[in-house]
């Protein structure tokens, strides 16, 4: 049986897609936020086994392609006896994935505080929380904040990698459709539209951040 | 009693010996000036009196709070030790009247109140009464130096140290700071100070001491050191100074 499916019927069924696609971005992108905060605080601590442990963990997520985390997930866990829907592993690889960027990311800012920082607030006799709280991570979040944002298009494109195991976000509705209209190159054509134009005022807003720190500093 | 009293402190960086047994005695009210060639230990020294730089050998004890081989209670330290930085290193998020009143706040838990009281009044100390409000890029680096004086003089520290505080301002803003150093000076502030200023550390100071590759190569009343060297180092480095 052959269902005919006019343009209006693509875009329709692709924007459902597109609701999965965000949603699974902003979880991915929150969550791995405050997962990242927490491998941050462990990397820049001062305890020895902490920071090897939070780099072992950055190191693992960033040297392995998403698709075998997420294939990890959602295959070892039902391996394990654990029965895990696409949507619940497609969530949990992309906030391991984006946390470890994002740690990474807002080490590299809580270093590049400058060090005179630091000693000045050493002398005054502040302790690590208190320097930490006060001295560096005011300065540590406004040199986040632009590649904080950038990365987030990042988070965004990964979340096609969660069509394979399954998951009916943008692409994986954009395969489907292809499929089923024998019009891959329109189908296809406007998934990536609908990236662009998810992605696209990201991108901008972090070039405006980016200026913006860069005139205050 | 001597308010910072140092045996036998001794410094190294890996297999590198910068400090090799320093024994010094401060008393109240003296204003020590530090000089010697790059690389003699000075900053080291005075780094190593709050605490910035550990100790590796040795004793500190700076009013009645001691370091044993750099162990003790370094906060407790660095309550009674302020310091002043060549950078100025003030606090670029927080306006000229915050960065004083942080500490004060944080580490001593005055309200926030009492420490803008204190601020104002530190600020007053040395001249900047108008930029309570001014964040650092807002002012000159003579300012922002003067700011860094108040900030550290606002936790009340029986002594300050003063690591080459001019040598990152242009010339025509060396002075202001040093009219505010030496007002402390006057008003019977402990200052030890690493200094680049040689007329300043004859004219301020009431002990000069010379380093040389780790060790007190000589010291003594800087009018009479600077007239009359004892030593040929010494010697050498007030001539290559004053012929600059």
């Amino acid at each position: 049986m052959f269902v005919q499916f006019s343009t209006w019927d693509i875009v329709r069924n692709l924007l459902e897609g597109g609701k999965w696609t965000l949603g699974l971005s902003l979880i991915a992108f929150f969550l791995g936020g405050g997962v990242g905060l927490v491998i941050l605080f462990a990397r820049i601590a001062h305890n020895r086994l902490l920071q090897s442990l939070a780099k072992a963990y950055i190191e693992v997520f960033q040297g392995t392609p998403l698709l075998m985390q997420l294939f990890i997930v959602f295959f070892g866990l039902s391996l394990a006896g654990v029965d895990v829907s696409p949507w619940f592993a497609a969530a949990a690889g992309l906030t391991l994935f984006t946390s470890a960027y994002l740690a990474e990311i807002w080490r590299g800012c809580v270093e590049s505080v400058p060090r005179g920082q630091w000693e000045a607030s050493t002398s005054l006799a502040l302790s690590y929380p208190q320097q930490m709280r006060y001295v560096v991570l005011p300065q540590a979040l406004r040199i986040a904040i632009a590649p904080t944002v950038g990365f987030s298009v990042q988070v965004v494109k990964g979340t096609a990698v969660t069509s394979i195991i399954g998951f009916a976000e943008l692409t994986k509705t954009g395969s489907m459709l292809a499929n089923a209209t024998f019009q891959p190159f329109l189908v296809f054509g406007l998934v990536a539209a609908a990236y662009f134009i998810l992605c696209y005022p990201l991108s901008l807003y972090a070039k405006s951040l980016e200026k913006k720190f860069h005139v205050a500093r | 009693m001597s308010l910072v009293k140092i045996s036998g402190l001794h410094k190294y960086f890996g297999s590198n010996h910068v400090l090799k047994g320093i024994d010094l005695d401060v008393a109240q009210g003296d204003v020590i000036a530090l000089i010697g060639r790059s690389g003699s230990g000075k900053s080291t020294l005075l780094r190593t009196i709050n605490g910035l730089e550990t100790i590796d050998k040795g004793e500190l004890v700076v009013d009645g709070t001691a370091l044993h081989d750099g162990k003790g209670d370094l906060r407790a330290l660095r309550q009674k030790v302020g310091m002043v930085f060549q950078q100025f290193n003030l606090f670029p998020h927080l306006t000229a009247g915050q960065n004083v009143m942080l500490a004060p706040t944080v580490v001593k838990g005055i309200s926030k109140r009492d420490a803008e009281d204190i601020a104002r009044e530190m600020l007053l100390k040395v001249g900047l009464s108008d930029k309570f409000n001014s964040f650092p890029d807002q002012l000159s680096g003579g300012q922002q130096q003067r700011v860094a004086i108040a900030r550290a003089l606002a936790m009340q520290p029986k002594v300050l140290l003063c690591d080459e505080i001019t040598s990152a301002l242009d010339p025509e803003l060396v002075s202001e700071v040093l009219a505010v150093v030496r007002q402390l000076a006057t008003e019977g502030m402990t200052l030890i100070m690493v200094t680049h200023e040689m007329r300043f550390a004859r004219d301020v100071g009431n002990k000069l001491i010379f380093m040389h590759h780790g060790l007190i190569h000589e010291s003594g009343d800087p009018k009479a050191v600077f007239a009359n060297p004892q030593t040929p180092e010494l010697a050498n480095f007030v001539g290559a100074v004053q012929m600059a």
